[in-house]
């Protein structure tokens, strides 16, 4: 099928061009910091000398550990949206386009093949940085978050997002023009989800609804959101999280987004890859 | 105009190409208007005119690339576009640009698994290419290392793959050196041998002029002439270096044509080739002495300058 050639074609050029390899590099001195950060964590004491509670330590650990995990988040938005809006602009503005579409080959497969070799090297991002870490903390402070698989799903899931909206953007807009939107919508979701948290606190309907708005128009901060929930201890959320004067906290979440909400999110990414077939179908190259 | 190319409606027919008052507009802008022709199989049909004349507006419509505003086209007896004809379709586009992180090989590679090459055909159909467009010694550098002349001979390489029955070349020589030109030149003439029809979208005149069958001059959108090279070009005519001319002379000569005097040479216009030995024998009947006989023809350029002209002078009227 060509949408799987145009996939192993685009994960291809990621490894060429070094893309993979300089990730790779880069997440791999970050983590060897990071490992050596709560190697200290983990054996720090209180000014008397006297030890800290085991459950203080592993609330600070899993602190620090979102942090992170933030970090990594960060860096998996910005490369998928580097990554993903020149995929289909730069191609037919160079021509290279020109040759591809003149063969027996759908536009949705085009599509699909650049979604799939785009989500792909997502996911194995996210499950090689998630795994290494989480392992490195293991092995430093034996703390082990309640939620590995669903932090790397949740993770992997904002990085398609973002990545969706970018690549319906680069169908119309030129790769730079696409990458700085993206950004753009990516951080006001953000700030949006933060807002919504603190209208959540203070009582304030309207910014709570306008963060819930902000929630549905672009899901990367609830999905973010999800995999804080899966990196908390358990005691935690249940004990010092009773509260909602924390959830203003960016780096605190009380419960995981609903079922009906990881439906609308996949409803959303479904609904952006079909705007994407469309949009390029209707384009003249 | 049209020869033959009146509306007839589509089928499986012999036609690599046919179009009926294709028209594409961008806004206000025409890139081309009412487009009629055909490209029989087998035959290399020069498409000719000037920059910005609709010539790879035609090819993008022909090849689904764009759409039309107006009108009808089919390939290979299939609508333009039809996604399936595209595998028996090769292009090489007037941008030509290839994957620069490949290497020439694996862009062949690419291409005969996106045309639906059986994979066991695959090695032949790669090493051939290369072979064809003077590449093999390079199949696996890097394409970005290429200079613009390999690149270009790189996609028609590309053109060339899963044996396709129409081939469609926009401005193929635009970056090739004369020696490129001229196996560009044999790798059209092996296509028609095999019977393979090429479109070959140029405003290189006296390349036309060498290999295509038929032709079509276009010019803001609207086909000026279009035919075979013969009509296109006219009858020709003979020119003659002589003293002695008496009026029974001359008279013999004005009998076969339209004279008239250049530099010394007597010009006969309008002159079928095998009038010319009687017309030479009337003349030295006449008493004339004949020091030199040279056949006149038009050049396709004389002949599309004057399209052109006689276009610009009727938009300015």
């Amino acid at each position: 099928m060509a949408a799987l050639t145009l996939a192993r074609l685009t994960i291809r050029e990621a490894a060429r061009r070094k893309l993979l390899l300089a990730l790779a590099i880069l997440t791999l001195i970050v983590i060897g910091l990071t490992g050596w950060g709560f190697q200290h964590l983990s054996t720090i004491t209180n000014p008397d000398g006297s030890q800290i509670p085991a459950s203080e330590l592993r609330l600070a650990v899993s602190q620090v550990l979102v942090l992170v995990e933030f970090m990594f988040s960060g860096v998996l938005a910005l490369s998928a949206v580097v990554v993903a809006s020149p995929a289909i602009s730069s191609e037919i503005e160079s021509g290279v386009a020109l040759s591809m579409l003149a063969r027996p080959v759908s536009r949705y497969q085009v599509v699909l093949g650049k979604w799939l070799g785009l989500g792909a090297l997502i996911v194995i991002y996210v499950a090689a940085t998630t795994t290494l870490e989480l392992i490195v903390v293991r092995a430093t402070t034996a703390y082990v978050p309640p939620g590995p698989v669903g932090l790397a799903l949740y993770l992997s899931a904002e990085g398609i997002v973002i990545m969706s909206l970018t690549l319906l953007i680069s169908t119309r807009l030129s790769g730079m023009t696409a990458g700085v939107i993206s950004l753009v919508l990516f951080f006001l979701a953000w700030i949006g989800g933060i807002a919504g948290a603190i209208g959540q606190v203070f009582g304030s309907v309207g910014i709570k609804n306008a963060g819930t708005i902000s929630q549905l128009l672009l899901p990367t901060d609830a999905l973010w959101r999800g995999s804080v929930y899966e990196l908390e201890p358990v005691l935690y959320r249940d004990v010092l999280g009773a509260t909602t004067e924390r959830a203003g906290n960016p780096f605190f979440v009380q419960s995981p987004p609903s079922v009906a909400y990881l439906g609308w999110a996949a409803c959303w990414v479904v609904l952006i890859v079909s705007l994407t077939v469309w949009s390029l179908h209707r384009r003249e190259v | 105009m049209t020869p033959d190319g009146t509306a007839a409606p589509p089928s499986a027919d012999a036609a690599a190409v046919r179009t009926l008052e294709l028209t594409k507009h961008y806004g206000a802008s025409v890139a081309l208007s009412g487009l009629t022709m055909v490209v029989p199989r087998g035959e290399v049909f020069g498409f000719l005119g000037p920059n910005g004349s609709g010539k790879t507006t035609a090819v993008k419509l022909l090849l689904g690339l764009s759409r039309p505003t107006g009108g009808e086209a089919w390939v290979l007896g299939r609508p333009a576009g039809d996604r399936q004809t595209r595998s028996r379709v090769g292009y090489l586009p007037e941008l030509f640009r290839y994957q620069g992180w490949l290497s020439a090989a694996e862009v062949l590679g690419l291409h005969c698994r996106l045309a639906g090459v059986a994979r066991s055909e695959w090695p032949g159909q790669i090493s051939g290419a290369l072979s064809t467009v003077g590449l093999t010694d390079h199949a696996d550098a890097k394409v970005e290392t290429f200079s613009k002349g390999m690149q270009q001979r790189l996609g028609l390489g590309v053109a060339l793959l899963g044996n396709p029955e129409l081939v469609i070349l926009d401005e193929p020589t635009s970056a090739l050196d004369p020696v490129g030109r001229a196996d560009t030149r044999t790798i059209i003439r092996h296509l028609r041998e095999r019977g393979c029809a090429v479109f070959l979208n140029s405003h290189l005149l006296g390349e036309v002029e060498q290999i295509c069958d038929r032709a079509a001059v276009v010019a803001d959108g609207h086909v000026l002439a279009i035919g075979r090279l013969d009509e296109l070009l006219g009858r020709g005519g003979v020119r003659l270096r002589l003293t002695g001319l008496t009026d029974v002379g001359r008279a013999a000569l004005a009998r076969r044509g339209t004279l008239a005097e250049h530099d010394g040479w007597f010009v006969v216009d309008g002159v079928d080739a095998g009038a010319v030995p009687d017309l030479v024998a009337d003349v030295v009947a006449s008493g004339a002495r004949v020091y030199a006989v040279e056949p006149v023809r038009q050049t396709l350029e004389e002949r599309f300058l004057s399209l052109i002209e006689a276009e610009q002078a009727r938009w300015q009227r």
